[in-house]
């Protein structure tokens, strides 16, 4: 009988434990999962809270509910793993030991790292809706915001979904509209990298999209120092390292990431943020071979997103069942990554790209599909379906017919392949 | 693909600059690329990122990143930028001769 421990109880958790219970018999190998809550949220619905169009109550289930029968739920801190000995130690002071152990702890955030991000202005004038109670207190201060300087912005990277800040951009673009005083309200994106996102594609298609709606785009500004408004009348201000100042009445700031906490307790199973290298191809730590990790846990250079941690899954459970065979481990995953941006006004556009190639335009999967980086209801509609998929087909683990790990290369604009070809 | 001359050498580099094979720099060529960046003379704090970012290239395959200098480099951000105006691991990587840091996806 193998035991394995899978640290984490969220996306990547949850559907690596229902894919190999389906996978072992009970008398084959026991499956424990362990997180210190038993809150599991739609992260990708916590966007739509700030706006009055998500409920956080309707955003969370809880975590045991999520797993298969015969998987074991444990709820308990983790204090660090002993990667040396097999050994994961608990808070509770209960040791466990593992054939093989998957960590999907995800990624927390720092706040505290940045300057005047934990100061008194904290869920007053600076926010973020990266939690269930930022993203509520954002809502009763958005309802009573008649107009002034709203700033959205990231620290920097790596955070979860890279696209979210932008999203909100384009929602509050919606919002402001809707209740009439778009034109009271400034809106500036700030973020540290040259543009308004990480490849060049999608990063020509979203800067258009920010300025046809009136957003100003401030680009390489790394945030040191958040100073929150003082006395009325003084607004708040960004201060960037290099010493550059953009005002605000209202910030949204995304807080800079780490792994979680336990990791830097760990030794070796961490880099400096505490993400866990592994081979970015078979998802095998490189702490020791029996060791596994996946979604925003991994040092890999792909997004931290939801469907990363989906196609990483099926990966990941087949190299731990060759493992636990003494087979080779199939390098298969390619880095496959894909999202639905909101872009406002009901509709949302859908970015698919891998460690090779950037987000293009075209339609997936395939010609006949959704399209890629065009503003359409379609893929509004596909993304607010999602919620529902997410609970009952991506969490439990099942195959989707067409959407493979692997990202399909067709139906996708390639740019020109070598020159002198017609 | 593009070649610059520094220290009397041709060297390979991509289109925004960087050297794309790291065994062709020298500690010669740093002094010249960085006046090309705007940052004058090269002192002893700016060897110390500018030889961390070489030997965690050799060590990783990819440079840091400014947070992560800041947090292992032994000089804080805050003087990255006042070592290195114009993006601190980007101006670095391409003075140490290695490629633009991955960081951001």
């Amino acid at each position: 009988m193998k035991r394995i421990v899978i640290v984490g109880g969220g996306t990547g958790g949850t559907l690596v434990a229902n894919r190999l219970r389906r996978a072992y018999r009970p008398e084959a190998a026991e499956i424990v999962v362990v997180d210190r809550d038993d809150r599991h949220v739609y992260q990708p619905g916590l966007l739509f809270v700030p706006f009055g169009l998500a409920d956080v109550r309707r955003l969370t289930r809880p975590r045991w509910r999520q797993l298969r029968s015969g998987i074991s739920y444990c709820q308990a801190g983790i204090d660090h793993v002993d990667a040396a000995s097999d050994q994961v130690y608990l808070q509770s002071g209960t040791v466990l030991g593992y054939d093989v152990l998957i960590v999907a702890t995800g990624a927390e955030l720092l706040p505290e790292e940045t300057d005047g991000l934990t100061g008194p202005g904290r869920q007053k004038d600076v926010f973020t809706f990266y939690t269930p109670e930022g993203a509520e207190a954002l809502r009763q201060a958005l309802d009573g915001f008649t107009g002034g300087r709203l700033v959205v912005g990231m620290v920097d990277m790596p955070i979860k979904c890279p696209v979210a800040p932008l999203e909100f951009c384009f929602l509050a673009d919606d919002y402001f509209r809707r209740r009439g005083i778009r034109d009271r309200v400034d809106l500036t994106y700030i973020t540290p990298l040259d543009g308004a996102f990480t490849k060049p594609v999608a990063s020509r298609e979203l800067a258009g999209l920010l300025a046809d709606k009136g957003i100003e785009l401030v680009a390489e500004f790394s945030t040191g120092t958040v100073q929150v408004p003082g006395p009325p009348g003084t607004g708040g201000r960004l201060v960037s390292y290099d010493d550059r100042v953009v005002p605000f009445d209202l910030a949204v700031m995304v807080p800079l990431h780490g792994g979680a906490a336990y990791v830097n307790r760990s030794p070796g199973l961490g880099d400096e943020l505490g993400f866990i290298p592994v081979d970015p191809r078979t998802l095998q730590a490189k702490v020791k071979p029996n060791v596994f990790a996946l979604g925003d846990a991994t040092d890999v250079p792909a997004s931290k997103a939801g469907s990363v941690a989906h196609f990483e899954g099926e990966v990941l459970a087949g190299n731990v069942r060759r493992f636990l065979a003494g087979e080779p481990l199939a390098a298969c995953f390619d880095g496959h990554t894909n999202c639905f941006v909101e872009t406002g006004q009901g509709k949302a556009l859908l970015i698919d790209f891998n460690y090779d190639t950037e987000p293009l335009t075209g339609h997936y999967p395939g010609r006949m599909g959704l399209p890629l980086l065009r503003p359409s209801r379609l893929n509004h509609l596909g993304k607010l379906a999602f919620q529902q998929f997410y609970w009952h087909g991506l969490l439990p683990g099942r195959d989707i017919p067409g959407i493979r790990p692997a990202m399909p290369a067709r139906g996708k604009n390639h740019p020109a392949a070598s020159p002198g070809r017609g | 693909m593009p070649t610059a001359t520094y220290a009397g050498h041709d060297v390979s580099v991509n289109d925004e600059g960087f050297l794309t094979d790291p065994n062709q720099w020298t500690e010669e060529m740093a002094s010249q690329i960085a006046r090309a960046e705007g940052i004058g003379e090269l002192t002893p704090r700016h060897w110390q990122v500018i030889n961390f970012m070489r030997a965690q290239y050799r060590a990783k395959g990819t440079g840091p990143t400014v947070r992560v200098l800041g947090k292992t480099s032994g000089v804080t951000i805050k003087e990255l930028y006042q070592l290195f105006p114009k993006g601190p691991a980007k101006t670095a990587a391409k003075i140490a001769g290695i490629p633009k840091p991955r960081g951001c996806i």
